[in-house]
């Protein structure tokens, strides 16, 4: 059986994804590519009795070395893995599509445009010329509806039987195509893919810094060098520009006018399209805000809502009530040593059920964001937000991880995906955790209703400005420090509007859930066994008698002095602020233990009032808002910034900034009141 | 010197050349923004910023700051 590997490439929103899916079915599988946190999926089909590996590279406008998906798709175009291209284009877009499309003619390889959205193009009465097109592109076009399943078994009979190179390359004017083969002779010594070398020529003559870097060390001679100056100068000598980059897209978007001009039949009397009108209302100066929040609304509401948290809850319940208690019951019936029980029943059990419960408001978090992103209103939402959260040095597309934030750090930092940028993406992942979490509410019902009464809400209220003021203290902070250097553009499409596909939403929540179970879920059953462990023996190994004498007491009591200056320096609170980390709502519990109030909250909020005052009970909220968040959150973080440098930098960085506040606001209270 | 930020909702500009540097100027001419496009300002968001503006049959999103370094042919056209 023949073995072929292709790449599928287009412009995002081009509907590639939904041509993928709709290719390799649910036959996906959805690694990383090395090194970034970028989804490499592949899918597999046999087709004729060939065997096709389908590698899905992330949508691109261009092969620019900028964006990390640029430069991901670039690498991989110019290895050696690949036989084929298969080019998905927008038909309503075709203008701007077919620029990445030329780019990919220059790399020589064998290739099918797939011409995709053809009924919506219909629709508008346009009318494409595909034998033309195909023509004067020199590579075979395939007029598809990736979504009705329209010419699929063509594209398939294309893909599997035998795809040949473009007939030819593009001629380019004002000397543009002659400078390019000049090139490409220059250089042909130096031992690149033959057949890219039209690619190379171009990108050296546009002056890419990270190709000439290459050519370098590959050992490009001085005098190849200079004769590659020569041709560069000459070829802008035609234009009133010598800027090369400008010639030649210049050329290039020329060429593709031209194409298009031949091709492509516009109706007599254009019609607004559907996306057109809806902007008018999704977008207009009064209505935009509130239709935004109507819809950011009905997201935070579902996820965090009574359905999400009936459905977490009822998730927690099975777990702790039902499958904990049935295996304890086994296990002692059994025999089996009560340590072993804990272990498993409180540690394991314990740990995955907490992993578990988070997965429902995952899925349905997903689930929005998925309609948002393939409908094309999350670009709208970084549009109406962008100038908002610029002035923190974020982008629009950072609003939506920020809001669910205020549900669940977990899936928050999960949102942050949907952003290109990674200098965003990584700054929105550290801020979102200041963003006060539906767990930290019972810690701050409790402190709050037992010191300040009557002020309760205020005092809460307090608390969630503050963790969105020191947001921007932090992003201020982030700005200048780690992330000097970025200057993050806000140059984005604001695609089509399209109908979400049923099958395309259900597989990317089914994708993104077994991503979280399994890498965030991993370290979660890990921290959990090793919290177990701390909170049950002593540092001997001993079974502890109290919480006191159990590893984390000891830890508790030895880190106890270094929150004196917060102005709660009791090993209790220390303890709790560390089981905490399991899970913020932990915090109540284990004060509730540790105070001996034995979960009853009346007495617990009795004994509060003699240990802290009302100055040092918000001091010690405050920190609770700010400190590194809980372990799943952790792991998540970790997980998508791909890297325990970056997992442990950011809680150092949330932690320190939690000191160093609750400091301040300690310390300046004790002197004013 | 006119650049897009100067047009108003509706109105047509054509594209005479770019002041952007680097990756901004690179991803300005892989958007279609090249010399001699007409570009349409379509509408400003709700906050001031950024513009919407549509050209080569799309819309594209991009900040005023952005905006200013696209540099307009003299004289206006109305849709």
């Amino acid at each position: 059986m023949k073995n072929k590997t292709l790449a599928i490439i287009g412009n995002p929103n081009s509907g590639k994804t939904t041509l993928f899916n709709r290719l390799t079915g649910s036959n996906q599988h959805v690694g990383n590519w090395p090194g970034v946190t970028v989804d490499r999926k592949t899918g597999h089909i046999c087709h004729r009795g060939t065997s096709l590996d389908i590698v899905d590279l992330p949508g691109i406008y261009s092969l620019s070395p900028y964006t990390q998906e640029e430069i991901i798709a670039r690498e991989y175009v110019l290895s050696e893995e690949l036989d084929g291209i298969l080019n998905i284009v927008d038909a309503a877009n075709i203008e701007r599509n077919l620029y990445l499309t030329l780019q990919l003619i220059a790399l020589g390889l064998p290739m099918v445009v797939a011409l995709g959205f053809m009924d919506d193009v219909r629709a508008q009465g346009i009318e494409i010329d595909c034998n033309k097109l195909s023509e004067q592109l020199g590579v075979p076009v395939i007029p598809i509806s990736a979504k009705r399943g329209e010419n699929i078994g063509q594209l398939l009979d294309t893909l599997a039987g035998e795809m040949r190179a473009p007939k030819r390359q593009p001629a380019y004017l004002h000397g543009v195509s002659a400078a390019i083969h000049r090139a490409a002779d220059l250089i042909a010594p130096l031992g690149l893919r033959c057949v890219s070398l039209p690619f190379y020529a171009a990108k050296l003559l546009e002056g890419d810094q990270a190709l000439w870097e290459q050519m370098e060390k590959l050992g490009m001679p001085q005098s190849m060098r200079g004769e590659l100056h020569a041709v560069a100068d000459a070829m802008h000598s035609h234009s009133n520009t010598t800027d090369n980059e400008m010639v030649l897209a210049d050329a290039m978007y020329d060429y593709i006018e031209e194409i298009v001009r031949a091709s492509y039949q516009k109706p007599r009397s254009p019609k607004l399209t559907i996306t057109e009108r809806i902007d008018r209302v999704a977008l207009h100066r009064v209505w935009a805000l509130p239709i935004f929040a109507f819809f950011m609304f009905l997201m935070f509401w579902s996820t965090f809502g009574p359905i999400g948290s009936a459905l977490g809850d009822g998730m927690s319940y099975l777990i702790q009530n039902l499958l904990s208690p049935a295996v304890r019951g086994a296990l002692t019936a059994a025999g089996a040593q009560s340590w072993l029980i804990g272990l498993l029943c409180d540690g394991v059990i314990g740990g995955v059920g907490g992993v578990l419960s988070f997965l429902p408001q995952i899925v349905i978090l997903f689930f929005f964001l998925s309609v948002l992103e393939d409908t094309g209103y999350l670009a709208r939402v970084a549009f109406i937000m962008d100038t908002l959260l610029r002035r923190i040095g974020l982008s629009g597309k950072s609003f939506v991880p920020m809001l669910m934030g205020f549900g669940c750090t977990t899936p928050a930092v999960m949102a942050a995906r949907t952003m290109e940028n990674d200098a965003d993406r990584r700054m929105t992942i550290m801020l979102t955790p200041f963003m006060s979490c539906g767990a930290k509410l019972p810690v701050y019902a409790l402190v709050a209703g037992a010191l300040f009464k009557q002020h309760q809400g205020l005092v809460i209220v307090s608390l969630y400005v503050l963790g969105i003021l020191v947001g921007v203290l932090a992003g201020f902070i982030l700005k200048k420090t780690v992330f000097r250097d970025v200057s993050s553009g806000f140059v984005l499409e604001l695609p089509t509007y399209r109908m979400p596909s049923f099958k395309g939403t259900v597989l990317n929540m089914w994708q993104k859930a077994k991503d979280f179970i399994t890498k965030a879920g991993t370290i979660i059953f890990l921290m959990s066994v090793v919290i177990w462990l701390m909170q049950n023996f002593t540092l001997t190994l001993d079974v502890a008698k109290s919480s006191a004498e159990s590893i984390l007491g000891v830890v508790g009591t030895a880190i106890a002095p270094i929150f004196s200056p917060l102005g709660f320096g009791h090993w209790q609170e220390s303890v709790a602020l560390l089981t905490g980390l399991v899970a913020k709502e932990a915090v109540v519990s284990t004060m509730s233990v540790l105070y001996g109030a034995a979960g009853d909250s009346a007495v617990l909020a009795g004994l509060l009032g003699t240990v802290f005052t009302p100055l040092s009970g918000y001091s010690f909220l405050v920190f609770t808002l700010l400190y590194m968040p809980c372990m799943s959150a952790f792991a998540t973080i970790k997980r998508e910034m791909g890297g325990w440098r970056w997992a442990f930098g950011a809680a150092a960085f949330q932690t320190t900034l939690a000191y160093l506040v609750a400091l301040l606001i300690y310390q300046v209270g004790s002197l004013l009141l | 010197m006119k650049t897009l930020n100067n047009l108003k909702p509706g109105e047509i500009g054509i594209v005479d050349h770019i002041t952007a540097e680097g990756a901004v100027k690179r991803h300005f001419l892989d958007m279609g923004i090249t010399k001699g496009v007409p570009v349409m300002m379509e509408r400003i968001a709700p906050f001031g910023d950024p513009v919407a503006v549509r050209l080569r049959g799309y819309s594209l999103s991009l900040r005023r700051e952005e905006a200013k370094k696209i540099v307009l042919e003299q004289g206006t056209h109305e849709k």
